[in-house]
């Protein structure tokens, strides 16, 4: 099947396997890395995307399911060279321990953060809940929502 | 300064992880990230039974199947048919006659061009068995009616005995004694990153074995033995390692064999990454231990005796449990000066997943039970629960339970009296207090705990206790820093940073901390028992020194005055008496590149000589013990049994805190950890031996909505040993926090919390029984 779909601010037509599942598309042909497998089933986050302004499990999603969507992934945010103010956040303030979580977590705050700029900590453990993360016990997670927030508003002047 | 007076440069204080970039960004290379041309995917296929003797294995249908490229099976073996470094009783691949001793035991690795291909294959496996009937209860393989390996389930028997350990003499002199029986169950590591490996025959004509784990150099000795070849022509680099907690110490041994025999046999690149499902059925978990306490006191709570009686549940095979039981041992009787200890631990053969390393390696489990009875303790004699620790605790001139005199000053008695005052404690009871006596249906509890954690392998683990570090300084004078102990999280690369940090004077951004590959750094041992930062921290730190020697001499040339006079700082190296004269670090790397000074060097710690009798069980356990206390402020819905975790206030003793950020990040880590194993994460078999809890949709691990409120103590005693005086942290943070919040539930319920983890089943019928 013919898809088109833009991924990380790129438009792309590609002829997929619609059966394939996003997660497998997105790290495999698409080579984004930073889409991690944890569970498989939609419990753990770490496979967590940006669609159409949503963050949502990619392995719960078929490739056919991207037609016509707008993807963002961590590539699409930064590099360790000039990195987005919500990754630098979550260096600063220390919510990265193994780091396999970690690209999910940015991109569940990057679309809590688009949709609520300034969000008190129950809408951040709400937009949160779906990331499991088995180092960090979370506060440094809080922490760091909580200092890409500053960063973010401080951008914008 | 620090409020020790001490002027450090960099330790102590707060930086960012050193491959912190990488990993938000997601450009970090975990095992699942890393392809080869021309890979081969591997597949286990397992016996599926949970006991019996193997007659044949059919590969044929196997074979044939799509994309299959070959099946292996025990006649591909070349080396020994054996895994595991302490017990000897797991095949790399069964072969007929053999044991089956649970469900996960290896028949045949399949290999195919892609891991779907493999996995379909892999359950055409087919082999015939004579079935025997399994154990699953410790129990019930306690009387040996059925004997999994050899002629007993009792694997192993460890003792502590101290003073007068005769159990009908040794609580006569006792105001009170209190019994008490408790249980505490399995554990998932639950890492979030699944294990994998790639093994590569590579430039070298040899093996390279990538891979996420915390021992390369087990996986180093595994390998070669299987395949039968020699250590020198195995190289294993560790990838970005997404998390471990003990679940990748042995473990990914276990995995790079099948997929070494396969790059052995085929001469292509092998994969073998486990998904969830996989992962949590064939590797190992925390110990279920039973254990049955027996405690005596004066009337005012001083412990006089106390005896413990333990049973861990193996599993099917025997790998680590004996190191771990030995931990068990050495702290069942808990973080206290007692004269007469009587120790009993117990590790059986059960026909189910074998039981290994765990984040506090079998001392949560015998804490939870000793705490518990001092919780019991304190409330019998109406004492205050932070003071009957305080009055029993540990101190210099005090010997531990197992004997071991403590001539260093240590931070036990601090770490309870800072969270005394840092909990306000008698405010916070007052207020639980008043909030039970108007609520009804809710109700609110405290609870303590008090542990100490030996770091490092210990008396039993000596042989392996050493760790090595090569260091460089580059001629523009950034240093690259090789150690044999792996970063999984912890912050380990940062820690070295700043020890090097400390000695050159560099700011950690010029100070790389290269993924470990036993081509480069001897065998250092596992990165476990919270040694990393003690072992691998001194090695590197011995390195520098030497490497500040070289520079101090090419720098004291240069500015012609006597090599004594010179100083680091960060921007250059000057001259004590006329701080003028100076030369950049830079241009002293360079200076020493160009004068043909070789800028490396090699640090290597090895661990002082412990003295220890395994018969009594008595003497020198560890090098050194880290301390904590918890209080922990729970919440009890009594109608619906959800409890959440309000508050905790955590002291530790770390004896000197370098990585700052990091020691904050392993407290809260660990502590949420301990509280997942205190109420949420059941594992489940079914009657079949089969785990019935294999994702996370039935793993219910700590989610953000279940996230306490910390407020933490670091508490400083040097250890004279340590680099700078520092111990360990990595699992001390995890261990008080079942006990305490054990302690905290039976408070608020006004019952005696015995079993973890505190399901909600078991919860209400503890609530309703009256
Ligand atoms: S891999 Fe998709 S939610 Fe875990
Ligand atoms: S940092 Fe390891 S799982 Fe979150």
């Amino acid at each position: 099947m013919i898809i088109t779909f833009t991924l990380n601010g790129k438009d792309y037509k590609m002829d997929v396997d619609p059966a394939m599942r996003a997660l497998d598309f997105l790290r495999d042909v698409m080579k984004m890395k930073s889409v991690k497998e944890g569970c498989s089933e939609g419990e753990c986050g770490a496979c967590t995307i940006i669609l159409n302004g949503n963050a949502v499990c990619s392995c719960l999603l078929y490739a056919g399911e991207l037609d016509n969507k707008d993807i963002v992934t961590s590539e699409g945010l930064g590099t360790p060279e000039k990195m987005h103010p919500i990754q630098e956040a979550f260096v600063e303030a220390g919510g990265v321990q193994c780091g396999f979580c970690t690209p999910g977590f940015v991109l569940s705050s990057k679309a809590l953060l688009d949709k609520i700029p300034n969000p008190n900590e129950e809408e951040i453990k709400k937009a949160l809940e779906g990331n499991l993360c088995r180092c960090t016990g979370y506060t440094k997670i809080i922490d760091s929502v909580e200092l890409a927030v500053k960063k973010i508003s401080q951008l914008k002047g | 300064m620090n409020k020790n007076g001490i002027n450090f440069k960099a330790v102590g204080k707060r930086v960012n992880r050193l491959e912190g970039k990488e990993k938000v960004c997601g450009t970090s290379k975990y095992i699942k990230d890393l392809e080869f041309e021309d890979m081969v995917y591997v597949a286990i296929a397992t016996a599926n039974v949970a006991h019996g003797i193997l007659k044949s294995i059919n590969v044929e249908e196997a074979k044939a199947s799509k994309g299959v490229v070959d099946v292996l099976t025990y006649e591909d073996v070349p080396g020994k048919n054996e895994m595991g470094d302490v017990v000897a009783d797991y095949p790399a691949l069964l072969k007929p006659g053999d044991k089956i001793a649970y469900v996960g035991d290896y028949v045949a690795f399949v290999a195919a061009e892609s891991p779907e291909l493999a996995r379909q294959a892999a359950k055409k496996v087919r082999i015939d068995y004579k079935e025997l009937p399994p154990v699953f209860d410790i129990d019930e393989a306690m009387r040996d009616k059925i004997v999994i390996h050899g002629d007993t389930n009792i694997k192993t028997h460890y003792v502590v005995k101290k003073g007068e350990y005769d159990p009908e003499k040794m609580f006569e002199n006792c105001d009170l004694v209190l019994e008490g029986e408790f249980f505490a169950d399995y554990q998932e590591q639950a890492y979030l990153e699944p294990q994998g490996v790639i093994a590569i025959i590579d430039l070298n004509n040899t093996f390279t074995v990538y891979g996420s784990m915390q021992c390369p150099y087990y996986v180093q000795n595994g390998v070669a033995e299987v395949l039968g070849i020699p250590y020198s022509d195995v190289r294993v680099i560790q990838t970005e390692t997404g998390g471990a907690f003990g679940g990748k110490e042995d473990v990914p041994t276990y995995f790079a064999v099948p997929a070494a025999l396969v790059a052995n046999k085929l001469k292509r690149p092998a994969k073998l990454c486990l998904d969830r499902e996989e992962d949590l059925q064939l590797t190992s978990k925390r110990h279920p231990i039973k254990s049955r306490y027996k405690v005596g006191v004066t009337d005012y709570g001083r412990i006089r005796a106390l005896r413990c009686e333990a049973i861990g549940d193996m599993g099917g095979h025997g790998t680590l449990s004996p190191i771990v039981l030995w931990r068990s041992v050495v702290h069942a009787a808990g973080a206290y000066d007692i004269k007469n200890v009587s120790v009993d631990v117990y590790g059986v053969y059960t026909n189910k997943v074998p039981c290994g390393a765990y984040r506090g390696f079998g001392s949560p489990q015998v804490f939870f039970g000793v705490e518990s009875m001092m919780d019991q303790i304190a409330q019998e004699l109406k004492i205050d629960r932070l003071h009957i620790r305080q009055i029993n605790a540990l101190e210099k001139g005090k010997t531990t339970p197992t004997g071991h005199l403590l001539n260093e000053d240590i931070g036990a008695k601090e770490t309870i009296t800072k969270i005394r005052e840092r909990s306000d404690w008698e405010q916070l009871q007052k207020e639980v207090d008043d909030f039970n006596k108007n609520h009804k249906y809710v109700k609110r509890g405290l609870g303590v705990s008090h542990i100490h954690y030996g770091v490092a392998l210990g008396a039993m683990g000596q042989r392996l206790d050493a760790s090595g570090a090569f260091v460089q300084v580059f001629k523009d004078g950034t240093i690259g820093i090789q150690i044999g102990g792996t970063e999984m999280g912890q912050g380990a690369k940062t820690t070295m940073a700043l020890i090097a940090s400390e000695i050159l004077g560099q700011d950690i951004s010029k100070i790389r901390v290269y993924q470990p590959d036993t081509a480069f750094v001897p065998d250092s041992g596992p990165t476990v028992a919270s040694r990393t930062t003690l072992f691998s921290g001194n090695a590197v730190k011995l390195a520098c020194e030497q490497l500040l020697i070289k520079m101090k001499t090419v720098a004291a040339g240069h500015l012609n005055v006597p090599k004594e006079n010179i100083v680091v700082g960060e921007k250059c190296f000057y001259d004590h008496d006329n701080p003028d004269a100076c030369i950049s670090f830079h241009e002293v790397a360079q200076m020493s590149d160009t004068e043909n000074e070789g800028l490396s060097a090699t640090g290597w710690f090895k661990t002082p000589k412990l003295h220890w009798d395994v018969e009594k069980g008595f003497g020198e356990a560890y090098v050194t013990y880290s301390f904590a206390t918890n209080v922990v402020l729970v919440e009890v819905d009594m109608l619906t049994a959800h409890v959440q975790v309000l508050k905790v206030f955590a002291g530790h003793d770390v004896g000197r805190a370098i990585n700052l950020d990091g020691i904050y990040g392993q407290v809260q880590g660990g502590f949420v950890q301990g509280m997942g194993y205190a109420l949420y994460e059941v594992l489940k078999h079914d009657d079949k031996g089969h785990l019935l809890t294999t994702n996370f949709n039935t793993l219910t691990i700590p989610t953000i909505q279940e996230m306490p409120e910390f407020e933490i103590e670091i508490v400083e005693a040097p250890f004279s040993k340590g680099p700078f005086g520092a111990k360990g942290i990595g699992e001390p943070s995890l261990i008080p926090a079942p006990a305490a919040i054990a302690n905290a539930v039976s408070h608020a319920i006004g019952k005696r919390i015995t079993q973890i983890p505190i399901t909600k089943d078991y919860l209400l019928k503890v609530i309703s029984e009256s």
